[in-house]
């Protein structure tokens, strides 16, 4: 957590970030994590790539929606619980007015066509921000060259994506991975001391 | 009423754990099925809308719910409900990872961690670009369904994206605006 002399303009930077986003975003919560990490680690360096994937990470297997997991931790790392107070406002008042306008007139809003069109194009562009996040973060995967590493991402792929294995069992079996690779580690340093 | 509404969707916030689908079977549970506060057709348009429109689909519904029974403030008692476990939680797991995030044992835990996240945010982008272009869940694909207005927009932002750096909203916004032109034009051509 970060203290700055004047957050000001940084906590409406913030409120802006989470409220553009949360306007935007269709579908799930890993499309409004991978436009945070275009915004915030991308577009205003705001902390690094393995940063966000461990807020994902967390946020992920955290009760409650994604998005607004998301927006608790990261405000919490700028600022504080103020922080966190700010981008949750952010992520939530964007739903709550349009829900609060179509709940008036959803059947309406439902047969528009020009709605509907709008909403089916905008994928294309949400799919091309995920990919382009993808393929900056599996680069730096693979540029790693840690066998291991690798061999869990294209395993944790297969399951999620042709096996349709949920993101929490796929997150948990790799939390118990990275568990026993920190015991096989301290087992091995305490070898070669002995 | 608006307190036992207000503990609903507590629970709703509670017991949601792994995002908007895994928490559709708990709001219709409390909201249907316990409450009555709605049909299962009101329900299911609900569900419809929420899909359409941006935000998660418990805020969604909370404000839904909310804004039928008591306008603008049960919108705003319900929305709180699902976020203010959210909240509580992941605070503390923010202080705690904050905190201990340095220590080398907690760094070889999440290195393992970070490639699935990789993997799960992929999985997701395919899944969204197959909905796109051919209009279907990855099962029912078609090739006939093709679309090329989608497809066109997908490419032509991704060349955006990865050779200007341009921003996520402005590419999401502009497919908006250029396929929606595109459709129209196809439309007006007959």
């Amino acid at each position: 957590m970060q203290k700055v002399e004047n957050p000001r303009p940084m906590l409406w930077q913030l409120f802006k970030s989470t409220f553009l986003l949360s306007a935007f975003t269709f579908g799930g919560g890993f499309v409004i994590v991978s436009l945070m990490k275009k915004k915030f680690v991308e577009e205003l360096n705001w902390f690094g790539e393995e940063e966000m994937l461990d807020i994902t990470a967390i946020s992920q297997s955290s009760p409650g929606p994604i998005p607004i997991n998301a927006s608790v931790i990261i405000g919490y790392r700028m600022y504080g619980i103020i922080g966190s107070l700010v981008a949750v406002l952010g992520t939530a008042i964007p739903p709550m007015v349009i829900i609060s306008v179509i709940s008036v007139f959803y059947t309406q809003f439902r047969e528009n066509p020009i709605i509907a069109i709008a909403l089916q194009v905008m994928r294309a562009g949400v799919a091309a921000v995920i990919l382009d996040v993808v393929i900056n973060l599996a680069s730096h995967v693979f540029k790693a060259k840690k066998a291991l590493y690798i061999g869990l991402m294209i395993v944790a792929f297969i399951c999620t994506y042709f096996f349709d294995i949920s993101a929490m069992i796929v997150i948990l079996c790799c939390l118990g991975i990275g568990i026993a690779d920190l015991l096989w580690n301290l087992w091995k340093e305490r070898r070669t001391e002995a | 009423m608006i307190l036992t509404l207000f503990l609903s969707f507590l629970q709703i916030g509670l017991f949601s754990v792994g995002g908007g689908y895994a928490a559709i079977p708990l709001i219709q549970h409390q909201i249907v099925d316990l409450h009555k506060l709605m049909t299962l057709a009101e329900f299911s348009d609900l569900i419809t809308v929420a899909e359409m429109t941006p935000g998660p689909i418990s805020i969604n519904s909370a404000t839904f719910v909310g804004t039928r029974l008591s306008g603008v403030f049960g919108a705003i008692i319900c929305t709180l409900g699902v976020i203010i476990p959210s909240f509580i939680i992941c605070l503390l797991l923010a202080h705690f990872y904050y905190k201990y995030r340095n220590f080398s044992g907690v760094q070889t835990v999440l290195s393992a961690l970070r490639p699935a996240v990789v993997a799960l945010i992929a999985s997701a982008g395919l899944s969204i670009l197959f909905l796109g272009v051919f209009q279907a869940e990855k099962e029912h694909i078609i090739l006939s369904n093709f679309r090329w207005v989608e497809c066109l927009l997908f490419v032509g932002g991704l060349y955006l994206l990865r050779k200007y750096k341009l921003g996520a909203i402005t590419v999401i916004f502009g497919s908006g605006v250029i396929g929606t032109f595109l459709y129209w034009l196809i439309w007006m051509a007959g």
